[in-house]
């Protein structure tokens, strides 16, 4: 999956889950606070990923992933992995 | 002293309709909301009867993050706590500024437990559940939603009597109003209404098989009844001291009489007749009424062969030669169970500010013991001030509300 498509797709299914305009999923954002994830709704982001993608965020990862662009490069780089 | 307890708002989200109005209209005129669900059938059910009612979209009124915690039920219980406070004339500043209570009905959440069950069953990964299945699948699923959602701050606890709960929810708020302990408690019941939830019951061959003519098949007190058919939604009345609804300029439509409960102390599914029968005493002795003051009973009659002929017994026994006008609602909702007691007193209710019995649909003959009973299979033009309504559950749990009207 080409970078592009893959930064769409997850676009996609992240704004239909928490309910967002794509538009507002732009790799610099906070990914918290653009989804209005707390402690609960982060855990169904991660599930999302894992779902969609066969990619599972370990806590220790995801403590490190702030940005959509930090999520986008991760899923990448699992998937050529 | 102890307080009077009265009532100022009411809501509902039930097979009869999703508003007071459409609610009075459907009992007005002997709507049944019973409907023959295929897909039961495709399941291995042996009736796939059942009430029918959408499930509300809410997603213009909660968020997301309030939305995925909360099972069907509770989506009913919410758009009936809504419309009840709209009509207690109660605000979100109201319910910031007091200690609000909340005590509901319910005792199941199968659906998700299920559902969250086939998930780690099949994936082998307990994240992949998502964070909504704990709180959905938790009997406390209603109260824990509602007290956040509406932000309560007084008591906050699920009561489980079986059928009886949204009966005994109602009648332990009163408890605790009339003894000062709270001024103001939501009070309800739900119930939710999938396969999954009531799958093990239709196996006791509980459930009504007169599928051939669904809207006939809950027939309460008639000699050819075959068994109960499941129902659901939910049901939200709001009670409060005498003092502060007068304090708020509430209108009070009527008042919490007594409360009566028993347990029969005896088989965990089939009812008896003494058990009921003591709930119903301490009920009218808590009155503190003459009995022929009762101008209609809201039967419990679920439809069942021997629960019906226990009831009946019980209610001839309490009452003997008076005869008040006696109908089971559920001929027309089927058994609404965990909301059964909370929805019966808003029927009851209306009916009373309506001045009209509705029709205890499907009572074509009676049995030997339903004979001896006032049962009006057409609707009665009557006024009346003062109702009972039973409520009995598995276990052999019994509660008896009685309520007055204010005008």
């Amino acid at each position: 999956m080409a970078k592009q498509e893959l930064v769409n797709r997850i676009n996609e299914v992240l704004a239909e889950e928490f309910e967002k305009e794509v538009s507002e999923l732009t790799p610099d954002a906070d990914i918290k606070a653009t989804l209005e994830l707390d402690s609960l709704s982060l855990v169904d982001m991660v599930a999302l990923i894992e779902t969609e993608f066969k990619v599972k965020l370990k806590g220790s990862e995801l403590a490190q992933i702030k940005t959509f662009g930090e999520l986008y490069d991760f899923v990448e780089q699992r998937l050529q992995a | 002293m102890e307080k009077r307890v009265v009532i100022t708002g009411m809501g509902i989200y039930s097979c009869l309709g999703k508003t007071l109005d459409e609610v009075r209209d459907s009992l007005y005129t002997g709507k049944s909301g019973i409907i023959l669900d295929q897909a039961r059938k495709e399941m291995g059910f042996r009736s796939g009867l059942t009430a029918y009612l959408e499930v509300p979209d809410l997603k213009k009124e909660l968020s997301r993050n309030q939305r995925v915690y909360m099972p069907e039920q509770a989506k009913y219980a919410y758009c009936a706590t809504v419309d009840a406070l709209k009509h207690a004339g109660i605000t979100q500043d109201y319910l910031d500024s007091h200690e609000v209570g909340l005590l509901y009905g319910n005792d199941s959440s199968a659906d998700a437990v299920v559902k969250s069950v086939d998930t780690m069953r099949e994936k082998k990964d307990t994240t992949l559940v998502g964070s909504g299945a704990i709180f959905q699948s938790m009997n406390s699923t209603v109260t824990m939603n509602l007290a956040c959602i509406f932000k309560l701050k007084g008591i906050n606890l699920t009561v489980s009597g079986a059928c009886a709960s949204g009966s005994h929810a109602i009648g332990l708020g009163a408890l605790l109003i009339k003894n000062g302990l709270q001024d103001m408690i939501v009070c309800g019941g739900a119930q939710e209404v999938n396969p999954f939830s009531i799958g093990s019951f239709d196996g006791i061959s509980a459930f009504s098989v007169r599928e051939s003519d669904p809207t006939k098949a809950s027939r309460p007190f008639d000699r050819d009844r075959d068994g109960l058919v499941p129902g659901g939604g939910a049901a939200t009345v709001i009670i409060e001291s005498y003092e502060s609804a007068v304090k708020r300029g509430a209108p009070i439509l009527a008042e919490v009489l007594s409360y009566g409960f028993s347990s029969n102390g005896d088989h965990i599914s089939v009812p008896n007749v003494d058990g009921p029968s003591r709930s119903l005493k301490m009920a009218i002795d808590l009155a503190g009424i003459d009995i022929r003051e009762i101008g209609y009973v809201n039967a419990h009659a679920t439809s069942t062969p021997v629960g019906d002929k226990n009831e009946a017994k019980a209610l001839y026994n309490v009452f003997g030669d008076y005869k008040p006008e006696i109908t089971s609602t559920k001929s027309q909702t089927g058994h609404e169970m965990w909301m059964a007691g909370a929805s019966e007193v808003i029927y009851s209710m209306l009916m009373m500010k309506n001045d009209f019995i509705a029709p205890n649909i499907n009572f074509e003959n009676p049995d030997e013991d339903s004979a001896k009973l006032n049962i009006p299979s057409k609707r009665v033009e009557k006024k009346f001030d003062v109702f009972l309504s039973n409520s009995f559950g598995f276990g052999g749990t019994n509660s008896t509300l009685i309520v007055k009207n204010i005008k």
